[in-house]
């Protein structure tokens, strides 16, 4: 079975998480299913280059971890959202926002 | 803030490595089989699905290995590292390390020592007592007048009944007395406490109990006693059955009721107390009488215990006004007088006060050690550095960073610093019993108990010294030891280098400067202390001894004691080689202090405020000859001046000059205690507790007219101590068998008991100054060695084309001296600043003194030259043939 190139841009792969925490609580999984599903399956996570990511985003002090049983009944790790990852996720979309508006004007220019 | 965080959350990792290794596994596993279970309801087998989900989440040792740097802070890895990395460098020069340890042992043990006394005279004073924080001193003062006074009872009573903020108030007056048990009498110290006092304190006795509050009332109504657990042990041989037994104090017989725990030893900073009486036997170890009902006899050192929460500020408010409301209800005895709140160290009443001076030089001395050890230290990694250089060039080719470079010679530093401060903690637990040894032998009796204190905040000043020396000593060299020219050190595979030779250079001239400050210092104390040694005082020191007979717990009533003292006079005086001898109740410079009384005197006027006060002694006929005071004007009291007579009295010069300026004192007329008296005579003025004292109003009434049972006995002779002592005991024996006397003592040796917190500080800083001395000839002697041992080849050259030793010496010598004459100018000019900060410490001698300057320059110069001339005679041994084809 081919496997599909992640496609992702470096460095955007925090920020997807962050976004994808936006609103509820997720186990690992579950954001990788959650940004497949927001970028209408453009976008495929590496489902285990999440954790690393997980992991440096919990040392910031963005996101926080507790256990919690999944949908399917087992015990997982769920992260969510704290206030300065709220703040931060406001800083990077600003940030992400101007940086596609300059590679857009870049691209169309003749 | 986010830095901080993220930090400690990494730190964390640290600690809780194991459960987070746990987690990860778990989590990942938990997404493996949620994605397996996903495919399996996709269609596939379970080990398709399996294999599948394994592929979609990627290698997962390198993930977790991924996460695991996420989560881990480096750093306390590599400070591990760096620790173990640091201990084989350590090993590796044992020389160099043992050296190393061994000053910053010497800085850090000495600060640690100063901090422990600091703590243990001034600031903990009293580790048994509960609650030390919410302890004040209480002390009266005077409007107008300079100095503290002590309280009088009713005053203390009133105190505690009218104050809403204090808890309790104890009163704690040293008594000084003989206790007697069976056959045996000794002199002892102890307390005379309110009842309330073990309980406010917080001390429960270990064998039987406190005082009761009924104890604590009743003219002379209750003879008990608590003693100390070293009485207990050392006279009762620690007696489980001491509870209920006997023993005399002052000859009065006391019932023990209880013992204290060991590590109490009273509430007087400087003596520990072998027993506490209730304040109603006040008057059984007073000879000057019943005081607790008067209001004017300011007497009794009190504390007070402040409520839970309250401020001192308030508290002293609250005193104020107690105080203000006593004077107008007693304005007899309380017009002008007010009450302050003091801390602990600030009690006037112990020795905490006379040992101020000496610690504060103590711990700017201890600092300026500890810098100079620090410069020391620095050489010397600063020489070893340069003995690493191949190694450190090794590591910055192979791509180390400067910083992590750096991390690991501080690191290096730290492992020093800490050994050293783990010495310096021993050496200041063995030194804590140090200041002891200083204090001149006391009375017999007098148990001196200065103990340094090593508690948390002596821990925590350490640490933090400990900290700031590492950074003193070893960021210099590291920073220097980093920033190596990598292309040129690789080379020419020389070493050293124009800033490195600036940088020894700088730290030799800091040891040198402040070493010359020390000595200059010690120099200048030293002379001082001289000063007051061979200060009069204003009578003979010379030709004069000192003894006494303990009539007062023999039982002698004044009608016997009058009689003995007669008797033994006309013996003594007999006695081969004795000019003259005579009594006094107070023995000028002793531990007893001089009565003081309000005065009332004719024809003077005094102002508003002013409360004429003076200091007075009972002195016997012939005490200004026997003492060596010369009468100015009138004449000195003869026998005659006794019962029968009118009252008469002497004034000094002081107090002639104060109440009777510009006219004749004789014949006016003084009233001391509803008694008038007539002045017969003017005393020069001499000095009555310290030479340092300045000069306050003082007179002498006769002995037998204001008649004390207690009383000194002073002797003008020739003769030994010991042969003196020996006739003494022969002429008292021979009055009363069950007397003796008080082993003879001379003036001099009296007088300069004084002097020992001078003493002190001298000793203190000659010491010090002598290891800083040492310490910085082994800096100067590190420098040129290493110089010499450089510049080889040139040597070796000069002495091929034909130098002779003599050019040799000079040259190396030449810059070694100009180093020194470097160090000396700017210590000489540091020390012009700094030595004014001695000021008051300072005895008749200017604090720029050029016979102490000119000393330190002396000793500092010889030292450095032996310093320099050890490697310099190294070069003129060069075999320059083996030298320059090496």
């Amino acid at each position: 079975m081919a496997k599909e190139k992640p496609d992702l841009v470096y460095g955007t792969l925090d920020m997807l998480i962050l976004k994808a925490l936006q609103h509820d609580p997720r186990h690992g999984l579950a954001i990788a299913d959650r940004i497949q599903q927001m970028s209408r399956d453009i976008l495929h996570v590496e489902q285990g280059s999440l954790y690393p990511a997980l992991y440096r985003l919990e040392a910031q002090g963005w996101i926080k971890a507790k256990w919690g049983i999944s949908d399917t009944n087992r015990k997982a790790r769920y992260y969510e959202l704290t206030a300065a990852g709220r703040r931060q996720l406001a800083a990077e979309q600003q940030h992400w926002a101007r940086i596609t508006r300059g590679i857009t004007l870049v691209l169309a220019g003749t | 803030m986010k830095t901080i965080r993220s930090a400690a959350w990494r730190l964390f990792g640290v600690f809780r490595k194991a459960r987070r290794e746990l987690e990860m596994a778990e989590e990942m596993q938990h997404h493996l089989d949620s994605l397996t279970e996903r495919k399996v309801a996709a269609g596939m087998s379970l080990t398709e699905a399996r294999a599948a989900a394994r592929q979609e989440f990627g290698g997962i040792e390198q993930l977790k290995e991924l996460a695991r740097e996420q989560r881990v802070w480096l750093w306390p890895d590599q400070f591990r590292q760096d620790v173990r990395f640091g201990f084989r460098m350590l090993r590796r020069n044992p020389g160099f390390s043992f050296l190393a340890i061994l000053c910053l042992t010497l800085g850090i043990g000495t600060n640690a020592a100063v901090f422990s006394w600091i703590e243990g005279i001034l600031f903990h004073p009293y580790p048994a007592v509960a609650h030390e924080e919410r302890m004040f001193a209480l002390a009266g003062i005077t409007r107008g007048a300079s100095g503290f006074n002590q309280l009088s009872y009713p005053d203390c009573v009133d105190l505690q009944r009218n104050s809403t903020l204090i808890e309790s108030i104890i009163v704690d007056q040293l008594v000084a007395t003989t206790l007697s048990i069976g056959d045996r009498a000794e002199r002892a110290v102890g307390g005379l406490v309110t009842a309330n006092y073990f309980e406010a304190i917080g001390v429960r006795p270990f064998l039987g109990r406190a005082f009761t509050a009924e104890e604590g009332v009743g003219r002379n109504a209750h003879p008990v006693a608590v003693i100390s657990y070293e009485t207990w042990k050392n006279r009762y041989q620690a007696d489980p059955g001491i509870i209920g037994k006997t023993q005399y104090l002052n000859g009065v017989q006391h019932t023990i009721i209880g013992v204290t725990p060991e590590n109490f030893h009273g509430t007087f900073v400087g003596v520990s107390f072998q027993f506490w009486v209730p304040m109603s036997m006040q008057e059984t170890f007073d000879p000057t009488g019943y005081k607790l009902e008067d209001r004017g006899a300011r007497a009794f050192e009190s504390f007070v215990f402040l409520k839970q929460g309250v401020r001192a500020r308030q508290a002293q408010d609250e005193l104020s006004a107690i105080a203000r409301r006593l004077e107008s209800d007693y304005p007899e005895t309380n017009r002008g007088h007010e009450l302050r709140l003091l801390r602990l160290w600030q009690s006037p009443f112990n020795v905490a006060a006379e040992m101020l001076p000496t610690l504060e030089i103590a711990f700017a001395t201890g600092l300026f050690v500890l810098l100079i050890v620090c410069a020391n230290v620095s050489t010397l990694l600063l020489v070893r550095s340069l003995l690493r250089q191949h190694e450190m060039t090794t590591r910055l080719a192979v791509g180390a960073r400067r910083g992590r470079l750096l991390q690991q010679l501080l690191t290096e530093g730290l492992i020093l610093s800490v050994l050293a401060t783990v010495g310096g903690i021993a050496v200041a637990y063995w030194c804590r019993n140090a200041l002891v040894l200083a204090f001149p032998s006391q009375s017999p009796g007098i148990i001196v108990n200065l103990p340094g204190q090593i508690d948390w905040r002596v821990l925590v000043l350490s640490a933090g010294v400990c900290v700031m020396t590492t950074v003193l000593f070893a960021l210099m060299p590291a920073l220097h030891a980093s920033r190596l020219d990598l292309a040129g050190a690789m080379k020419s595979g020389s070493i050293g280098g124009h800033a490195g030779s600036c940088l020894r250079s700088m730290f030799v001239l800091v040891q040198m400067s402040l070493s010359f400050v020390l000595i200059a210092g010690a120099g200048l104390l030293m002379q001082s202390l001289q000063h007051i040694q061979n200060a009069s005082p204003g009578f003979s020191t010379k030709n004069v001894l000192l003894s006494g007979v303990d009539l007062l717990s023999a039982g002698y009533n004044v009608e016997r004691a009058k009689r003995f003292q007669d008797q033994l006079l006309d013996r003594v005086r007999t006695l081969p080689g004795v000019e003259s001898a005579t009594f006094a109740r107070v023995i000028p410079f002793g531990l007893r202090d001089f009565s003081s009384a309000p005065i009332t005197v004719e024809g003077y006027e005094p102002g508003p405020d002013e409360h004429p006060i003076a200091d007075y002694n009972q002195v016997g006929p012939d005490y200004f000859g026997v003492m060596g005071i010369p009468i100015v004007a009138g004449r000195q009291f003869t026998r005659a001046d006794d019962e029968s007579h009118p009252p008469v009295a002497i004034v000094d010069e002081t107090m002639a000059a104060k109440y009777w300026p510009g006219k004749d004192p004789i014949g006016a007329r003084l009233q001391v205690k509803d008694r008038w008296m007539e002045v017969v005579g003017v005393a020069r003025r001499s000095h009555y507790r310290t030479k340092l004292e300045t000069p306050k109003p003082f007179f002498y009434v006769p002995l037998r007219q204001n008649f004390a049972v207690q009383g000194g006995l002073i002797i003008r002779t020739r003769e030994s101590t010991a042969a003196m002592t020996g006739a003494l005991a022969h002429e008292v024996h021979a009055l009363d068998p069950n007397l003796a006397p008080v082993a003879a003592m001379t003036m001099h040796e009296h007088v300069n008991r004084g002097t020992y917190t001078q003493r002190l500080a001298v000793n203190l800083l000659a010491l010090l100054g002598g290891i800083a001395l040492l310490l910085a000839a082994i800096g100067l002697y590190a420098v040129i060695s290493y110089a010499v041992s450089q510049s080889t080849r040139e040597l070796a050259l000069r002495i091929a084309l034909g130098a002779r030793a003599t050019d040799l010496l000079r040259l190396v010598l030449s810059r070694g001296l100009i180093l020194t004459a470097a160090g000396l100018i700017i210590g000489a000019a540091a020390a012009l600043g700094l030595t004014r900060l001695l000021g008051d410490r300072l005895y008749q001698i200017s604090p720029h003194d050029p016979v102490a300057f000119g000393s330190a320059f002396l000793v500092m110069t010889t030292v450095a030259l032996v310093a320099c001339l050890l490697p310099a005679r190294r070069a003129t041994r060069i075999d320059p043939a083996a030298a320059l084809r090496a």
